[in-house]
């Protein structure tokens, strides 16, 4: 290391091996992976499904499971950490929270800004489904920072892919295919995600605009070298956030222009836990993912405008294939968010071939069917 | 003497060619040994082999019927972009068609606001964001061989560059792919929005080596072209140092769009070369990249180079304009013809590391040199730990190409050892097959080859490549025994 500069390097797998695996550690830490595999192993015989879960927060998400509970959050600790490597090697139950904090304290943080929907979300919860906040068009999805995971197969064992080093093609990208899978392939136990440091300034702008013309707008942005971080629309205010060096906030601040709010950090929150007035009341949740200089849609309903315009919430009681046409007409797809009925299809229909491709990878992965079936979709 | 297997080649070669002359124009089909020479090698010259057959489809159709004719016989079908590839993983496999997508060569569209490009399969990588420029936009991944390789090639091998420490792999910059299964189905994955519903088979595809599925269209993100980018110059008189700074840089919070590294040997060439102006006394120097608005870059460039200047850095400089930018990165885009030119052949590695181990591997592949009698040169994606150590050899001198395949497996070893990974962006083709099975255990190759079998049931697609056979491994396993433990010991030896 160069003189004058020291970073924090801990790697706390080796104390954490010398703790009792029946007794969690005062900080959190507990390894419970032999447990987990031993469920698997029960199920893998019986052929008795699995269900799995974190923290439970995002239980609402996707359709109901019928099985055994298995839950990952007594399987926590962080397993490496160096931030001068980027990487972040954390056990699937580990709080969502914790990880951020653990994070901020370098000035670090999960770029893909995942939604919590809860105190006990856990960051397996977040990788199992793959959800991402307001930061996504521009830094990138869940997906796009996973690096490698270790998981209980569907033959129960315990399996690494991927790896923690930023640039890896050795082997199929199995990390990121059960990122976002529900649980249906395979049981998470660590991952090992890319880590991105704090932009040093945020700045958030406000500006009054017509539907069509905030559309325009976001996507224009878009195509300039600006340090976009969020852009939403409520339907009246775009709420834009530029985050960067500070001299690069100010001049694209000087370049968009608009007032600057009160309350920036909790809208921004808001919106991603969905705290907003919008998304509360009885109508179902739509979540609208489309090309995103698509046009409004015109399906009745409330609209929420995120991602600039390529993520849009709809609260409707219109039916499910309005919603669907619409999307798919835009490039997209349409996910019954949130719902009082969720037991019939929530995630856009597949194509036959592809659904039967995915039934094949279901299968090459989980060939008991053991994990969280039908979660995703009915006989998968 | 003819052989049993060699009759039976011509026999198979006949009643393929007979079939597909029905179903492809003439000029798609080569059938003579003289025609189909140039399809023998990708990048990876040192294998090479001659398929039955070449056929060089222009519709998905056509590609359809080849894959028809191919499951009838029970062949083999190779894919091959525009065979720049450098772990052969387009190698022809000898009994087998090898498809040739150089004739997918159309843009198809660019979609301005959505800030996407739908290409043909052949298009070259530079080509898109040549079409893009009028716009403002560009593909951000920039391999080395972007002047000729192909999307379709980046997409199968999951390619990188030297902006990805910034703007990531290839599966980071695409939004949907089509694509043939070998039983004929037409499937697309991703979509105009930024996810699709069902499992990311996107990012499984991607960097899948043409095992899954041969790909007939791709989807690209377009971005914005940086307002500026500058790039700094840093030399060091020790090459630990040249790996702490790269770290430091990292840790002090800033993200270069890229960030490389050439030791003494790599920049001399360099230089003699393409006269960058880099300081040949340097044991290395760094190339750091800043891009972003304008007052941004400015910013970053001042931290850089304080941060370089407490690393230790012997001189420091800062691109003045266009032309020196564009110099800079001439020489180090060249690194590989110019060490090219200091033996008559190199063989190029591509192992990832955490970058915390950089200054202790680069010691230790010094002192294999040594011990091998090679020399290396090392020009690399410092900032993404991705090593590009080049040995030096000659193959005309015997068993020198197999002493430096043995140097370099012992290098993709070591690279496993501290924590990385034997291929971060060329693939493993043919080359690393065997450093698989050092890098996965026995499950999780079973594991791969389930999700080969989910695709293609019959194993004809690019057979033999990317994922070793467990039996393949335990021979490789009786030749490496790492601390007397015998991997793979459920297996039978031979």
């Amino acid at each position: 290391m160069a003189a004058g500069f020291h970073f924090p390097n801990w790697s706390v797998s080796e104390a954490m091996s010398s703790i009792p695996h029946d007794t969690p550690a005062p900080g959190g830490a507990h390894d419970n992976s032999g447990e987990l595999q031993e469920l698997v192993r029960v199920a893998m015989h019986s052929g008795a499904p699995l269900w799995i879960t974190g923290g439970g927060s995002k239980g609402f998400y996707g359709r109901p499971v019928s099985g055994t509970p298995l839950t990952t959050s007594t399987h926590r600790g962080i397993v490496a950490y160096d931030p001068s490597e980027l990487v972040l090697t954390v056990r699937a139950g580990t709080p969502l929270r914790e990880v951020e904090a653990v994070l901020a304290d370098q000035d670090q943080m999960l770029a893909f800004e995942p939604p919590h929907f809860g105190e006990s979300a856990t960051i397996g919860g977040a990788i199992a489904t793959g959800l991402s906040g307001p930061r996504r068009p521009y830094a990138g999805a869940a997906r796009d920072f996973v690096l490698g995971v270790k998981l209980i197969t569907g033959q129960a064992e315990i399996v690494a892919f991927g790896g923690r080093v930023m640039k890896n093609v050795a082997g199929y990208d199995v990390s990121r295919l059960v990122t976002g899978a529900l649980g249906t392939l395979g049981v998470l136990l660590e991952v090992s995600l890319k880590v991105l440091p704090r932009p040093p300034v945020d700045l958030t702008l406000v500006q009054h605009r017509r539907t069509a013309e905030a559309i325009e707008v976001m996507n224009i942005w878009a195509r300039r070298s600006l340090p976009l971080s969020g852009c939403w629309y409520d339907g009246d205010r775009l709420y834009v956030r530029l985050s960067g060096a500070e001299s690069a906030v100010r001049a694209a601040h000087d370049k968009i222009g608009g007032e600057i709010p009160a309350n920036a950090q909790e809208i921004w929150l808001a919106l991603r836990e969905q705290r907003l007035s919008f998304f509360s009341g009885p109508l179902p949740l739509w979540r609208v993912a489309v090309a995103p200089a698509s046009a409004a849609l015109e399906v009745p309903g409330k609209w929420l405008i995120d991602w600039g315009g390529a993520q849009r919430w709809l609260k409707t009681d219109a039916d499910a294939e309005t919603v669907r046409r619409s999307a798919a007409e835009h490039g997209g797809h349409a996910t019954l968010f949130r719902g009082s009925d969720l037991s019939g299809a929530v995630f856009h229909p597949l194509a036959p071939a592809l659904f039967a491709l995915h039934r094949r990878v279901k299968n090459a992965m989980d060939p008991r069917n053991i994990f969280n079936p039908g979660r995703m979709y009915p006989d998968l | 003497m003819p052989s049993a297997t060699h009759t039976s080649a011509s026999h198979t070669r006949h009643r393929l060619s007979s079939a597909l002359r029905e179903l492809l124009p003439p000029a798609a089909l080569l059938c003579d040994a003289e025609e189909m020479r140039p399809y023998e090698c990708d990048g990876l010259s040192a294998y090479r082999e001659l398929p039955l057959l070449v056929a060089l489809p222009d519709t998905i159709d056509q590609i359809r019927a080849v894959l028809a004719v191919c499951r009838e016989y029970g062949v083999p079908v190779v894919a091959r972009g525009a065979g720049t590839g450098l772990s052969g993983g387009a190698l022809p496999n000898a009994d087998g068609v090898l498809l040739s997508l150089a004739r997918f060569n159309r843009i198809l569209e660019i979609d301005e606001h959505n800030r996407t490009a739908r290409v043909q399969p052949g298009v070259r990588n530079l080509a898109i964001s040549q079409a893009a420029a009028p716009l403002g936009l560009y593909y951000a991944p920039d391999p080395s061989s972007q002047i000729a390789c192909s999307i379709g090639g980046n997409v199968a091998e999951n390619a990188g560059g030297v902006h990805c420490l910034k703007y990531g792999l290839t599966v980071h910059n695409i939004q949907a792919l089509t694509f043939l299964t070998i039983e004929g189905d037409l499937i697309s994955v991703g979509g105009a929005a930024l996810d699709a519903p069902g499992y990311d088979l996107l990012a499984l595809m991607t960097g899948s080596e043409g095992m899954l599925g041969i790909i007939v269209e791709i989807v690209v993100k377009l971005l914005p072209r940086p307002e500026r980018a500058q790039v700094v110059l840093a030399a060091f008189n020790d090459i630990a140092k040249a790996g702490a700074a790269v770290a430091a840089i990292i840790g002090a919070g800033i993200v270069p769009a890229g960030l490389e590294m050439m030791d003494g040997l790599a920049l001399r060439a360099a230089e003699e070369f393409v006269h960058a102006g880099y300081p040949t006394d340097a044991a290395a120097i760094l190339l750091c990249e800043l891009d972003g608005i304008n007052e941004e870059v400015s910013e970053r460039i001042l931290q850089v180079r304080d941060v370089l200047n407490r690393c230790g850095a012997t001189a420091i400089r800062t691109a003045r304009d266009e032309n020196e930018h564009a110099l800079l990165w001439a020489g180090r885009k060249a690194a590989f013809p110019a060490v090219g030119r200091l033996a008559p052949d190199y063989y190029c590695m591509d192992g990832t590391i955490p970058r915390g181990r950089l200054p202790e591997v680069l010691e230790k592949i010094e002192k294999m040199s040594g011990r091998f009698g090679l020399a290396v040169a090392n020009v690399f994606h410092a900032g993404d730990g991705n090593l590009h150590p080049l040995i030096l050899y000659d193959a005309n001198r015997p068993e020198e190409l197999e002493l430096a395949e043995r140097f370099g497996g012992e290098i993709l070893e070591l690279c496993v050892a501290v924590g990385g990974t034997i291929t971060g962006e060329h693939g493993v083709g043919i080359e690393k097959i065997d450093q698989m099975c050092v890098q996965f255990p026995a499950p999780a190759l079973e594991q791969f080859h389930a999700l080969k079998r989910a695709f293609d049931p019959c194993g004809l697609l690019n057979p033999g490549k990317a994922v070793p056979t467990l039996h393949r491994c335990a021979e490789f396993g009786a030749m490496h025994v790492h601390g007397g433990r015998l991997p793979f010991p459920e297996l039978e030896r031979f």
